[in-house]
């Protein structure tokens, strides 16, 4: 047991240094069926996922259902075992850390849930909810566990009368704020807020996105957000992560990959995005896809995306497309990228 | 085409005796309240609005602004329990509210039909898509021969769009994915030619490039038909994408009604001014911050005298108490725009200078 006190004196990121790097994850749920369970086949959920969080940086991840978001933002705070791979937090590995192992390490790395109405215990107070961090990693506070927790709700932007009240009281919003409260209680390093704003009405969805960018520049934190929403996506993150069937597709700054996307699916993406301007209903030209995502059971060869796009060749069907740098910071995996600048 | 008449009442409309005029669907003084434990819940308040064939109406507005409750009132699906419906319904001259259920319930699926959110939920999930657009035909088709309906099945299925429509006609619901789910219930709906398609939150369950095929689907199959289209929502980029004529309700009233171009070029009503600027834009570089609508969503069965947007306004403090005492009755923007209405106490003179002032370039 420790008996630190909160804020924790540990070591402050340096902004810009990589303090999460993944590498070639790989999460395989098997099927299994028969009498005997036998293996027939497995979801390839995550399918070789590389890349590095930088301190202090906001890394968005967009993509469609069933494209293995969620399943990242699940192994990256190891709630999930990872089938391959490596996760490395701070330098150090925590890719097959074990839960006892893993303990310490969940002060520095939070997550935040898609459903505020799942996610809160019914039958516990908001002081519970919010102070059970403290409780579970047996950290003792200056002023009481009761103050650290009514500080935490007013810096979330809740009442500290709201201590003693039960989560059905609460709306969604306020609820989402109790469960952002709940991860920051430990002032961790790194969130993962998988979803955060989606289950919110868009008046509701403002508030809770400044909110998470206040905190930010107070508290130094670096959040991966998991979203499908590419306007919030936009709005919130410094690079993004563009994911296809299990595969990052793109990588690249915000401004880069939105003004000049490289994959052809990230175009498509983003041209599907209705726009609330009727007027640039006839100007814009929209690319439809065809048909939905394969499915991550059998996905198709080489290139996944080869059968939905409308330039996909031979060599997209045969040879997988490597994740390379056109730009500066800009990675993109494909064969025949769009807006490719040229050479020289 | 001749644009059609938008003019709405004052939400005070007296009960006619006859169809109103001739819209094909007028809906006057709509109000739903639903009697709870806790007190009653005003979930639609005095709604009026008119829709014309070949026109596409969205009605947005956040949770619990009563838009859902209001399709399934035009529906006639309020019909048992404790909802108490009154105001009217006038569908194609025919009055529904006080109508004899039994008559609604021969309209209902014939004249207009219905598409929800969640087609797992909406589907029976024991019976195959064949089978369940089938029974959507006989029902008012009775004398139609089993096989011919079958057939009919399989045309709608492929007029949505659905590959191979003669072998997924056998498959249960889930064996489609969500988006080709949606176009199953869209051939349901569709399968007896209505002249009225509810649509509610039709594309909210689907990922973007779905939603894309979804919105141009029910347009395209708009313009075949000509029906009239409510599509019910919370997203503005849907409702720019689809409609013709926009409806921003709160609290279970109307707070702003006009054509698209207008109520997006010129939205007057502070509630649709927050809507617009509370949105992360994908068209838009990023801002500092998003400007949020303060507060809450009110609760429907305590909703706040007067304007029910005013505890959440910015601007209520300019009408010298009169939104906090004094229902805003929903009336022309100016002379030039008859079709716009909004339902607000700031003064023109005052809405165009906040707009232009303080909002727009925010937008």
């Amino acid at each position: 047991m420790t008996t630190e006190t909160v804020p924790a004196p540990g070591t402050a990121p340096v902004d810009g240094e990589a303090l999460l790097q993944v590498d070639a994850l790989v999460k395989h749920f098997p099927i299994r069926q028969g009498l005997l369970q036998r293996q027939i086949g497995a979801v390839r959920a995550v399918d070789g996922v590389a890349f590095t969080v930088r301190a202090g940086e906001t890394l968005g991840v967009v993509g469609e259902s069933g494209c293995g978001k969620t399943t990242t933002g699940r192994l990256l705070v190891r709630l999930l075992e990872p089938t391959a791979g490596s996760i490395r937090f701070e330098g150090r590995d925590i890719t097959h850390l074990s839960t006892g192992a893993m303990r310490p390490l969940r002060r520095d790395i939070q997550m935040i849930f898609q459903d505020p109405y799942s996610s809160l215990n019914p039958r516990h107070t908001v002081g519970t909810i919010v102070g059970a961090p403290f409780r579970l990693q047996g950290v003792k506070t200056e002023h009481g566990v009761k103050k650290a927790v009514q500080e935490l709700l007013e810096l979330c932007g809740l009442s500290p009368e709201h201590y003693n009240r039960y989560p059905h009281e609460f709306s969604g919003g306020q609820r989402q704020r109790i469960g952002i409260a709940r991860a920051l209680a430990l002032r961790p390093k790194l969130i993962v807020a998988d979803e955060p704003v989606s289950a919110l009405d868009v008046s509701i969805q403002a508030q809770v996105v400044n909110l998470l960018d206040d905190l930010q520049g107070e508290l130094g934190l670096t959040y991966v957000i998991i979203a499908h929403d590419l306007s919030v996506v936009r709005h919130v993150s410094d690079r993004v992560a563009v994911m296809y069937l299990g595969k990052v597709v793109e990588l690249g700054g915000r401004d880069s990959l939105y003004h000049a996307p490289l994959h052809p699916y990230t175009v498509a993406l983003m041209s599907a995005v209705p726009v609330p301007d009727p007027k640039r209903k006839q100007q814009r030209e929209r690319i439809l896809l065809t048909g939905d995502v394969p499915s991550p059971v059998n996905p198709p060869p080489a290139c996944r995306f080869h059968t939905r796009c409308w330039k996909a060749q031979e060599i997209c069907r045969q040879v997988e497309p490597p994740l390379r740098e056109l730009r500066s910071g800009h990675l993109v995996a494909c064969h025949f990228p769009e807006n490719e600048p040229s050479p020289g | 085409m001749k644009r059609p008449h938008l003019r709405t009442g004052t939400g005070t409309v007296t009960a006619g005796e006859g169809p109103p005029d001739s819209a094909f669907l007028s809906v006057r003084d709509l109000r739903i309240h639903f009697d709870t434990d806790d007190g009653l819940v005003r979930a639609v308040d005095g709604l009026t609005f008119r829709l014309d064939r070949g026109r596409a109406l969205g009605i947005v507005g956040e949770s619990g602004s009563g838009k859902s409750v209001t399709s399934l009132g035009i529906m006639g699906l309020h019909r048992s329990g404790r909802a108490r419906v009154t105001g009217e319904v006038w569908l194609d001259g025919e009055e529904l509210v006080n109508a004899d259920p039994e008559r609604v319930r021969q309209l209902r699926g014939r004249k207009m039909a219905m598409i929800f959110q969640d087609p797992l939920t909406a589907m029976h999930p024991f019976y195959s898509i064949g089978r369940q657009i089938t029974e959507a035909y006989r029902v008012h088709h009775p004398d139609v021969h089993r096989k011919q309906a079958h057939e009919r099945a399989v045309e709608m299925l492929a007029r949505v769009g659905i590959p191979q429509p003669d072998k997924r006609v056998d498959d249960y619901p889930h064996q489609f994915s969500g988006g080709m789910r949606q176009r199953a219930m869209i051939a349901m709906a569709l399968v007896n030619d209505p002249d009225l398609l509810i649509a509610d939150e039709p594309t909210t369950a689907l990922d973007v490039t779905v939603q894309a095929q979804i919105l141009d689907l029910i347009r395209d199959l708009q313009r075949e038909t000509g029906s009239a289209v409510v599509i019910i929502t919370h997203d503005l980029g849907v409702v720019a994408e689809i409609a013709d004529d926009i409806l921003v309700m709160y609290a279970g009233r109307c707070m702003e009604h006009g054509p698209a171009e207008q109520v997006f070029s010129r939205p007057q009503h502070p509630y649709t001014w927050g809507l617009l600027a509370s949105m992360p834009r994908i068209n838009r570089e990023r801002q500092d911050r998003l400007l949020p609508i303060e507060g809450n969503p009110p609760s429907l069965i305590r909703v706040p005298p007067g304007c029910p947007f005013h505890p959440r306004c910015r601007y209520a403090l300019l009408t010298d108490g009169r939104s906090n005492t004094e229902v805003p009755p929903l009336v022309p923007v100016d002379a030039d725009d008859p079709d716009h209405t909004v339902a607000c106490h700031l003064t023109p003179e005052d809405r165009q200078r906040i707009f232009s002032e303080d909002v727009a370039p925010g937008l």
